[in-house]
C-alpha cells in the first residue's frame, strides 16, 4: 500500500470522488479515497444530492475545493429522491461530470451498488475498471509510466496483484481500510457547483417501488465493512452474542457474524465472500469455525485472533493468535483485561 | 416464457490458484458450477415451474457460459437441475477476457438466442467466487440495453401474460428496496433468494441425453479484438503470493485464556 506521504507525479490529473452520504455526514470510506486521491491529482468530489453544511465542511478540511452536484433531468422533469440510488442514474451523472470536470480517475468506495456503478461508468465512458482496489497512485516510471496503478488483493488474500489501467479514464473502487484517512494541513473553503444530468430512458427503465432505511443491529457501533477492528460470533456462540458484543464493546469494534448464525437469526449481518467483507486491522472470530466461504469475507485483515473450544477449528491454520477454550468463559475476561487496561492508562 | 441463465465454470473453492504470465491459472481438473450460479438456476427453474400449464409448456430456460470446453462440466450440472438446453461459447480470443470481454461475449449470445426467440428474462448468480467483481450482470444489463435488477433475495414475476414485469426484494447495507422492471430484464440473485434442489435420478438420466451447443465468437459476430487479452483496458504487472502467516500462537485456556488474549493484543498494540 503507499502512503499519502509518498511524492507521486500528481500533474494536471483530475480526481472525482462519489460521495455516498453526501445529505449526512461523509464516513471513514469515503475519507480514505479523498486522501488517496489528493495523491494522484487534484481532487473534486460529486454528489448526487445537495450536500450538508457538515459534509461541506469535512470537504473542507480534506482539502476539496469543488463539489459537483447533480442535477437530474429525466425527459425535461427534474428528478431525484429515490431516483438517485438507480444504479444507472449514478453511472449516467458519474459520467457527465468526468465530462465536465475532464476527470482522470473516479473513485468510489466499494459497496455493491458502486461496483455495478462503477462498471457501467467504465461501460458509458470506454474506460478502464478496477473493483476492490487497496491502493491507487500513478506510475512514474517503468512500462506503465504515467498509467493509474492498482493494487489489489485476490483469491482470498493469498495474492497481491498489481495492475495499471491502459485507458485514459481509470475507474476504481477501493476497499476500506486501505489507508488511514488524513485531513490536509490547511482547511480550504468548498464550492457547489451543480451540472445537469439528462438521463437516458434505460437508466430509469428499472423503478423503485419502495426503498426504506432501517437501522442494522450494528446501530452505535462501528460500521461492520469500514471498522478497524471486527470481533465475529459464529455457531460456536449457541446464539448467545452476549460475550461477543461484550469483547466488542470492550476495543470499540464492529460485531459481525457467520452466515449461519445470521440464518439463525442471532445476528443480522455476516462476514463473509457473499456478505460483508471485511479487512480490519483485528479479526476476532469466536466460536468460527472458519468454512472458505467466511474465510473469503476476512482473510484479508491483518491481525486474526480464533477462540474456540475445538483445537482442530480451520480459522486457526490462518490466526496469529488463537485460545483453545470456551467463548463464554475466554471473552468477558479479555473484555475485563482490556477495561482495565484502558482505565490504567485514562 | 425464455429465461437465460448466465453461468460460470470456476476452480473449487479449496483448490489453489495463481497468477502465470499476467493471467489467472487454475487446475481444469478440479472446476466446478459456481455455487451462486445454482441460486439463478434455481431463481428460473421455480418461475417457469409456477406458470400456468399451458405456458409452461412452451418454456425454455437455457445456460449459457463463455469458456473453454473444460466448462461442459457446469453446464452439464445446469442439465441435472433441469435446465433444457446449454450453450458453451469457446473461442481462443476469448481468453483473458475481463468484465467487459465477458459481458459482451454472453449479451451477444443472449442477443443469439433472442434471434431464434424472444427471451423475457436473463438471470445470473450474485458473483463468481474466483473474481467476485460482481458486475458482470450489470454490464450484462448494459450491453443488452435491459432494466437491471441485480442483487435480488426474492424474485417474482407480476401482471398478466404479454405484460409482465419482474419485481424484486433486496437489502443491502440497512437498506431495503423493491424495483420493478418490464421484461426482459437482467436479475441477478443472492444465495438469499432460494435454497437450490438437488439433481434426482430422472434429471440426471434425462441429463445424459442432452448436448451442449458449442459456438464460437465468429457465430456470434463479436470481434475478437474486442474481448480477452486483446480487448482489456487493465494490464496486470505484477502478481506475488503474499507470504504466509508466522506460526499461529496457541493458548489452551485454563483459567487465563481471557487474560492471555487481552494481553496479546496490548502487547501488539491492537487496543
Amino acid at each position: 500500500m503507499t502512503g499519502t506521504t509518498a511524492a507521486a507525479p500528481t500533474g494536471n490529473r483530475t480526481v472525482l470522488v462519489l460521495l455516498d452520504t453526501p445529505g449526512t455526514e461523509l464516513r471513514s470510506p469515503v475519507l480514505e479515497l479523498l486522501t488517496l486521491a489528493r495523491g494522484i491529482g487534484r481532487v473534486e468530489a460529486v454528489a448526487l444530492e445537495a450536500p450538508s453544511l457538515d459534509v461541506l465542511a469535512q470537504l473542507g478540511t480534506y482539502g476539496v475545493e469543488t463539489v459537483r452536484q447533480a442535477e437530474l433531468s429525466d425527459d425535461g422533469h427534474g428528478v431525484g429522491g429515490d431516483v438517485a440510488h438507480l444504479t444507472p442514474v449514478v453511472a449516467e451523472a458519474l459520467a457527465a461530470a468526468a465530462n465536465a470536470s475532464g476527470a482522470d480517475v473516479v473513485l468510489l468506495t466499494s459497496s455493491f451498488p458502486n461496483k455495478e456503478a462503477a462498471a457501467r461508468l467504465a461501460f458509458l465512458t470506454g474506460a478502464g475498471l478496477v473493483i476492490d482496489a487497496s491502493g491507487v497512485t500513478v506510475a512514474e516510471d517503468g512500462e506503465a509510466a504515467g498509467r493509474v496503478v492498482a493494487d489489489k488483493r485476490v483469491f482470498a488474500g493469498a495474492w497481491d496483484v498489481r495492475s495499471a489501467v491502459s485507458t485514459d479514464l481509470a475507474v476504481l473502487t477501493l476497499r476500506a481500510n486501505s489507508v488511514a484517512p488524513e485531513p490536509v494541513a490547511e482547511a480550504v473553503a468548498t464550492d457547489v457547483v451543480g451540472f445537469v444530468v439528462t438521463l437516458t430512458p434505460a437508466a430509469t427503465a428499472a423503478k423503485v417501488v419502495t426503498r426504506t432505511v432501517h437501522e442494522t443491529s450494528g446501530a452505535g457501533r462501528p460500521a461492520l465493512g469500514e471498522a478497524a477492528v471486527v470481533v465475529t460470533g459464529g455457531r460456536g456462540t449457541n446464539g448467545d452474542f452476549g460475550p461477543v458484543l461484550e469483547l466488542a464493546d470492550a476495543l470499540g469494534a464492529a460485531v459481525g457474524a457467520t452466515r449461519d448464525a445470521v440464518y439463525e437469526g442471532w445476528h443480522d449481518q455476516f462476514v463473509g465472500q457473499t456478505g460483508v467483507t471485511v479487512a480490519p486491522r483485528l479479526y476476532i472470530g469466536a466460536g468460527v469455525s472458519g468454512a472458505p466461504h467466511h474465510r473469503g469475507g476476512m482473510q484479508a485483515s491483518q491481525v486474526v485472533v480464533a477462540v474456540n473450544n475445538d483445537p482442530e477449528c480451520p480459522l486457526f491454520e490462518i490466526s496469529d493468535f488463537a485460545v483453545v477454550g470456551d467463548l463464554a468463559d475466554v471473552l468477558p475476561q479479555a473484555a475485563q483485561a482490556i477495561r482495565e487496561h484502558r482505565d490504567a492508562q485514562a | 416464457m425464455r429465461i437465460v441463465v448466465a453461468v460460470k465454470y470456476v476452480p473449487d473453492i479449496h483448490a489453489d490458484r495463481g497468477f502465470e504470465g499476467g493471467r489467472v491459472v487454475r487446475r481444469p481438473d478440479e472446476g466446478t458450477l459456481n455455487e451462486l450460479d445454482e441460486n439463478a438456476l434455481e431463481a428460473a427453474l421455480r418461475l417457469v415451474e409456477q406458470l400456468p400449464e399451458d405456458e409452461r409448456a412452451t418454456s425454455e430456460v437455457v445456460a449459457v457460459t463463455v469458456a473453454g470446453p473444460d466448462a461442459d462440466a457446469a453446464v452439464k450440472k445446469a442439465f441435472q437441475l433441469g435446465v433444457d438446453r446449454g450453450v458453451r461459447v469457446s473461442d481462443d480470443a476469448v481468453a483473458g477476457s475481463d468484465y467487459f470481454g465477458t459481458a459482451r461475449v454472453l449479451a451477444a449470445a443472449v442477443r443469439r438466442l433472442a434471434d431464434e426467440a424472444p427471451v423475457d428474462l436473463v438471470v445470473t448468480g450474485m458473483a463468481a467466487l474466483d473474481g467476485l467483481g460482481s458486475v458482470v450482470p450489470a454490464l450484462l444489463s448494459a450491453e443488452l440495453g435491459l432494466p437491471q435488477l441485480t442483487l435480488a433475495g426474492a424474485l417474482e414475476l407480476v401482471g398478466e401474460p404479454g405484460a409482465r414485469a419482474a419485481r424484486v426484494t433486496r437489502e443491502l447495507d440497512g437498506v431495503d428496496e423493491v424495483l420493478e422492471a418490464p421484461l426482459p430484464a437482467v436479475v441477478s440473485v443472492t444465495d438469499h433468494a432460494n435454497d437450490p434442489r438437488f439433481p434426482n435420478f430422472k434429471l440426471i438420466m434425462a441429463a445424459r441425453t442432452k448436448q451442449v451447443e458449442a459456438w464460437s465468437l465468429a457465430e456470434l459476430g463479436v470481434d475478437p479484438a474486442e474481448v480477452g487479452d486483446a480487448g482489456a483496458r487493465t494490464r496486470v504487472l505484477d502478481a506475488s503470493p503474499r507470504p504466509p502467516r508466522p506460526e499461529v500462537e496457541i493458548v489452551v485456556d485454563k483459567g487465563e485464556g481471557g487474560r492471555a488474549l487481552a494481553e496479546y493484543l496490548i502487547r501488539n498494540d491492537l487496543v
